[in-house]
């Protein structure tokens, strides 16, 4: 029998980036609010000091920060026809656990989705028409425009105190800036960050060759910030421990330095941690959350009544939530039909490398996260799609986020991958190389989704999430032709010699590629192929909101988090200004 | 009082730290030392570009990690059923690491004993070269391990052993940061970054040095005047 605590106006399953931000909001508008998270409390001070965090094994790669895959981890196959099998260690992306979330992690890398990705089926069919879209491909529309967003990315980036340069100021573009980019109403908070050798290279190159090279937007700030919380961020010291690291510095944005120790000091915000939420509870229709039951820390299973649930969890978390508490029809692969888990995608990475003289000291340590120049030329619907039968793109940059040596030691290929001859191609060309990040999007299709697993469970015996996945074909031909853009930019980069090889079959979860996974809980204006509306409100459970990259009906080209961040003030916006006043469904069904 | 030296005879010890400066493994028995210590010196050897994976102290490194929650499988998804999948899907092996190195370690020192003459230890480089490729490129069952996973993890933890902090056993005087021009834990380049091209020259720190005890404070401006709610 479940303890019961007193009912609250709202509770936060999960206290990252989006449980952070709707919980200011929430109890901004007077709510009373709990928060439950099932990682640990932690704060910069103490728990991220330095030097004892600028431990390569330990966080890198024995991934201190990441969720305990011993409790909780997901299941993995190609196709609906082979068996799925735990992911025992993380390597291909890293969940986070803990207070502030995944983003505690992050590189700090901000960037906007852009029109063409919000309306990207309806702009692909505007430009190219119907038959340009592939059978098995199942993008959509988000229901929400650029436009609609805009206020709640600039929002979002002045909490970050973004560090960035505007290519596109209220529709005047700025050479400099990302001139591809929507129009923004106002400058970045601060100023871009210096500018590192093998970016600067990267620059020269990329201009040479008439394309519009731009710094990348970061959240490693440039310069001291206060943002409008009245917490104060430090100028990042490019110590190369950003990604998979907490920073000591108070130079990285993420909810701990931006919003959290505003938060934690409203009387009317509560936060329990340790606290593993199994299921949100329904009334006897099935049409309204009572609450959410959770596994206290050590391991009673508490009932929290709430009138309103805010699913805001790393995106897999939250499908699989959805589907625990049976919210909304899971998919169906055979029939395509059902949407909880519907969508899911990735993101299609290539790095091709230069390799120079023993005179170029690329010196890789001396970065941030998010400190890189490069292009968006070939990003999203930037460029002619016409004559190449695909849809899609990548930002391609010179973004180097470290030269930690037991995960950064580049070879040229053909270098014996042990003994003597191993060891001086790795003392040769450790400091001489640079690497060139292709971003690539993810469609969605048809034969990639989330649902449970019929084996595996979790600490708490629930279910796992599987996850059944295998790059599409047009995102392989994305690939393809933006990893040889790149590979022609490193050419001219004056490198000795250049290697970079497309994106290929079979997706790897052995390998690192990016913790970009969206999708499972998608929005859109359709019940009938979306999740939750375009105010991230279940379409069947009106109190419950469900918020993060689980909402991208596909993957663009950008990195996910700011446009996170600017659908959970989008979301907050609309539950504060009109559910609050009437609840119900916001969008008729 | 005074302490009068009684040797009590075959019980002579030797003096402490004399014959061998290493320190005591911790998981590893001496015939997986022994292999050990002889694999990561042909993995990454010591050679005119300077001190190998042996110097480097790998093998206590090594030895650290199985002996400690790692090498129990700390933090690894251990439930079954335990099925082959492709090589996409990651480990799928029921052994922990330490499991894996110790089943893996008792079939080698029968394997080489039949086949050669006792040790790996014993052999020529260029024969010991030629048996660590055998395991690697043509996999054969090591009490249930497939020799070239376990040939892969051995080299995995030689390159972080080689790589990672000091604190943790291996890169023994930072052999191995200062064989590429890693700096180790500093904290700061904010005016270098620009200085395109420099030399980094100051030698590098681990973790295990006086960082200068800086103290940080959460850095609030003002008190936040909406945080009361409304």
């Amino acid at each position: 029998m479940a303890a019961r605590r007193p009912e609250v106006d709202a509770v936060l399953i999960g206290v990252g980036l989006v449980g952070t931000l709707l919980g200011r909001e929430l109890t901004r508008a007077g709510l009373k609010v709990v928060g439950l998270e099932r990682g640990e409390a932690r704060d910069t001070v103490p728990d991220f000091q330095g030097p004892q965090v600028h431990d390569e094994l330990r966080y890198a790669v024995r991934k201190a920060l990441m969720s305990d895959n011993a409790k909780e981890t997901l299941t993995f196959r190609h196709t609906s026809r082979g068996t799925a099998l735990p992911v025992r260690r993380w390597e291909s992306f890293l969940p986070g656990s803990g207070l502030g979330g995944s983003i505690v992690h992050w590189n700090g890398q901000t960037f906007r989705f852009q029109e063409d990705d919000f309306r990207q089926r309806s702009r692909l069919i505007e430009r190219y028409g119907s038959k340009f879209i592939p059978a098995d491909v199942t993008i959509q529309d988000w229901g929400v425009t650029a436009a609609e967003l805009e206020p709640h990315f600039d929002r979002f980036e002045y909490l970050l105190g973004t560090s960035g340069k505007a290519g596109n100021l209220q529709g005047k573009k700025i050479p400099g800036g990302n001139i591809f980019e929507d129009p923004r109403s106002r400058e970045y908070p601060t100023p871009p960050q210096k500018e590192p050798y093998g970016s600067a290279i990267f620059r020269k190159a990329a201009d040479n060759l008439g394309y519009h090279t731009y710094p990348q937007p970061s959240c490693n700030l440039s310069q001291p910030y206060t943002n409008p919380e009245g917490l104060s961020l430090k100028t990042c010291t490019f110590c190369g421990f950003c990604e998979r690291f907490g920073c000591e510095h108070f130079a990285k944005s993420t909810p701990l330095t931006v919003l959290l120790p505003v938060l934690l000091k409203d009387p009317n915000f509560e936060l329990r941690t340790g606290c593993n939420v199994l299921r949100i509870n329904l009334d006897g229709a099935r049409k309204t959350a009572t609450g959410v039951t959770y596994a206290g820390p050590n391991g009673e299973e508490v009932e929290q009544p709430a009138s309103l649930v805010i699913v805001g969890m790393y995106a897999q978390n939250n499908a699989r939530m959805l589907l625990l508490s049976g919210i909304g029809a899971p998919y169906d692969p055979a029939t395509g039909k059902g949407v909880v888990g519907r969508n899911y995608a990735y993101q299609t990475m290539s790095y091709p490398q230069v390799f120079f003289d023993e005179s170029i000291n690329i010196n890789p340590f001396m970065r941030s996260g998010a400190n890189g120049t490069m292009i968006s030329d070939f990003a999203g619907d930037n460029f002619d799609h016409g004559p190449l039968g695909f849809i899609g793109g990548a930002y391609i940059g010179e973004i180097m986020t470290n030269g930690r040596p037991i995960g950064f030691h580049p070879t040229p290929p053909g270098t014996p991958r042990w003994g003597s001859a191993w060891k001086k191609a790795v003392a040769r060309h450790y400091n001489h190389t640079s690497t060139i990040n292709v971003h690539g999007s993810s469609v969605a299709t048809r034969h990639n989704y989330l649902d449970l697993d019929p084996t595996y469970k979790d600490a708490w015996g629930l279910p796992l999430l599987r996850m059944t996945f295998d790059f599409p074909e047009n995102d392989l031909r994305m690939s393809a032709y933006c990893t040889e853009k790149a590979v022609e930019i490193g050419r001219s980069m004056g490198g000795r010699l250049v290697t970079g090889a497309p994106r290929k079959r079979p997706y790897d979860m052995t390998e690192y590629q990016t913790t970009h996974n969206t999708g499972g809980t998608i929005m859109g204006t359709d019940p009938s192929t979306s999740v939750v509306n375009r105010y991230l409100q279940s379409w069947d459970v009106s109190n419950v909101f469900v918020i993060g990259a689980s909402n991208f009906p596909q993957n663009g080209s950008y990195n996910p988090t700011d446009t996170v961040g600017a659908l959970a003030y989008w979301s907050a916006d609309a539950i504060v200004r009109k559910y609050l006043k009437s609840p119900g469904p916001l969008v008729p069904r | 009082m005074a302490a009068t030296a009684v040797v009590v005879p075959g019980c002579e010890r030797p003096p402490p730290q004399a014959a061998n400066p290493r320190p005591p493994y911790l998981f590893f028995n001496a015939e997986d030392a022994a292999f050990v210590e002889a694999a990561v010196a042909r993995l990454i050897p010591a050679d005119d570009a300077g001190p190998g994976a042996l110097e480097a102290e790998v093998p206590a490194y090594i030895d650290r990690q199985l002996a400690g929650a790692w090498g129990a499988g700390g933090r690894m998804y251990r439930s079954g059923p335990w099925l082959a999948g492709t090589p996409e899907q990651g480990y799928q092996l029921p052994f922990t690491p330490a499991e894996l190195f110790k089943n893996s370690l008792r079939a080698i020192a029968a394997d080489v004993g039949k086949s050669n003459r006792g040790k790996l230890s014993k052999l020529e480089p260029q024969e010991q070269d030629a048996y660590l490729r055998s395991l690697e490129n043509e996999p054969r069952d090591l009490g249930g391990v497939p020799s070239d996973v376990f040939f892969q993890l051995l080299l995995d933890m030689t390159v972080e052993g080689f790589f990672a902090d000091p604190v943790y056993g291996g890169n023994k005087d930072m052999v191995g940061w200062k064989l590429v021009g890693f700096p180790g834990a500093y904290a700061n380049y904010y005016e270098f970054v620009d200085q395109h091209g420099i030399r980094f020259t100051r030698p590098p720190m681990s973790l295990g040095q006086d960082a200068g005890g800086t103290v940080h404070l959460h850095p609030v401006s003002s008190p936040p005047a909406a945080a009361k709610g409304r």
